[in-house]
């Protein structure tokens, strides 16, 4: 009788990461919605900021520069609050794969690693998306210059990538938490 | 057959299993104690809600026990880590399921070799035993073929050999046949019983497939949560038949 002995490996990076790109591509039109909608709030974020980078036109109070956080800051919430709801979906409809690959030999650490990777590629494809439409808009509008519009584009983007991770961490750990035995689970 | 010296792959002892607490407690398991030989071809019976799906899941190391203890080779599995638990279920115990449960976008070379990568087996060498195992199932020529390309009878071949990955001691089979016509079927039981001897893998299914229950070593009957029969098929079984025929 041979006693198991316990090793811990993990797959290579590449595998969570082929894993993510698959579960993208299977679902592509949940992704993309769910990418339009980050895209949405992320292009709003990006056109305040250009606003506030324009010559003439910036808040000229202080007052008005409040008004204006509390606006992204609130619009930045609800396209959280939105991606996680829209991720806690896509776990419920996954169930039996999640399952399925527990079974193969995943750890919890490698279903969190692919649900925030998944998240990572929608926010930085989402955010790059909306921070280009927002920035270039209004930055044509406002004659902001080049340099200014390429830094909105930049730090919008890297607010929209953090953002969607955040937004993953709830779903991610009810991934991790779902029995292997969903697997098994027979809905007709 | 029962040698009294065979290996025991899975033992159960005095195994309960409760769901719910208090008056709304309902016992699925009440005391199973058993124990499964390696190498044999076991199949679970019983009518759903017997606790038939609660003895496999918990031989399959898939659920926890609320009394009592399931030892997978020795090793008793309420003990284990999520991260142990997740390395035995990689290593050790191999599944196939009901639908077959292949991840849709990737080939079937891809769909056999995921749990090789998850065991740390490079690249190379996993898609080298993946080839070798699909032209096992008799599907070498569809290495690259996605599972939606497939036949069901196909997409069972492809999880047996996915299952069979990292070479486990035990494959579980739930309901393999559930899902495919009966010519089918019967190809998929060949295939499992001709693993089971050639390569000496245990196999344990929950099953109410007939034709399953003719090709098993033993037959576990679950009435109420408990283990009801036993049933020992005879090596000569088929032989009695043509006697007792004329």
């Amino acid at each position: 009788m041979n006693q198991t002995e316990f090793k811990n490996v993990d797959p290579p990076f590449w595998v969570a990461w082929n894993q993510a790109l698959a579960s993208i591509r299977v679902r592509f039109f949940r992704h993309a919605i769910t990418s339009i909608g980050i895209a949405l709030g992320i292009a709003f974020f990006a056109s305040i900021q250009t606003l506030r980078l324009a010559p003439q036109t910036g808040p000229s109070d202080s007052g008005d520069a409040d008004r204006l956080i509390w606006l992204v800051g609130t619009s930045l919430v609800m396209c959280l609050v939105g991606v996680t709801n829209s991720m806690l979906m896509s776990v419920t409809e996954r169930y039996r794969e999640i399952g399925t690959i527990k079974c193969l030999g995943a750890s919890d650490g490698f279903i969190v690693k692919v649900f925030f990777l998944e998240a990572a590629v929608l926010g930085a494809i989402g955010s790059f998306v909306g921070s280009m439409l927002g920035a270039s808009l209004l930055g044509a509008l406002y004659h902001v210059s080049l340099p200014s519009i390429g830094f909105v584009i930049l730090t919008a983007t890297g607010v929209g990538i953090a953002m969607t991770v955040l937004a993953a961490i709830v779903p991610a750990i009810q991934a991790a938490k779902m029995p292997a035995a969903a697997a098994l689970r027979v809905d007709v | 057959m029962q040698e009294t010296g065979r290996n025991v792959v899975v033992r159960t002892v005095d195994l309960v299993k409760q769901y719910g607490e208090g008056e709304a407690a309902v016992r699925a398991l009440n005391g199973v104690s058993c124990e499964i030989y390696q190498g044999e071809y076991l199949s679970i019976m019983g009518p759903s809600g017997s606790g038939k799906s609660t003895l496999f899941n918990m031989v399959g190391g898939l659920d926890k026990p609320t009394e009592g203890s399931v030892y997978v080779n020795s090793v008793d599995i309420a003990q284990l880590t999520p991260r142990e638990l997740a390395f035995l279920r990689c290593h050790t115990i191999g599944y196939i399921f009901q639908t077959f449960n292949l991840i849709t976008v990737r080939t079937a070379l891809e769909n056999v070799t995921l749990p090789m990568l998850f065991a740390g087996v490079s690249p190379d060498e996993s898609d080298e035993r993946g080839i070798k195992l699909l032209e096992l199932v008799g599907l070498g020529h569809r290495c690259h073929h996605r599972p939606t390309e497939l036949s069901g009878g196909q997409q069972q071949r492809v999880a047996i050999a996915r299952s069979l990955a990292n070479n486990p001691s035990i494959v579980l089979a739930d309901e393999p046949t559930g899902n495919l016509d009966l010519k089918t079927g019967q190809e998929i039981i060949d295939l499992l019983r001709q693993l089971n001897t050639e390569r000496g893998v245990t196999i344990i299914s929950a099953t109410h497939d007939h034709k399953m229950l003719d090709v098993s070593d033993r037959i576990f009957h679950i009435r109420d949560g408990q283990l009801a029969k036993v049933d020992v098929r005879q090596e000569n079984e088929s032989l009695a038949h043509v006697v007792a025929a004329e």
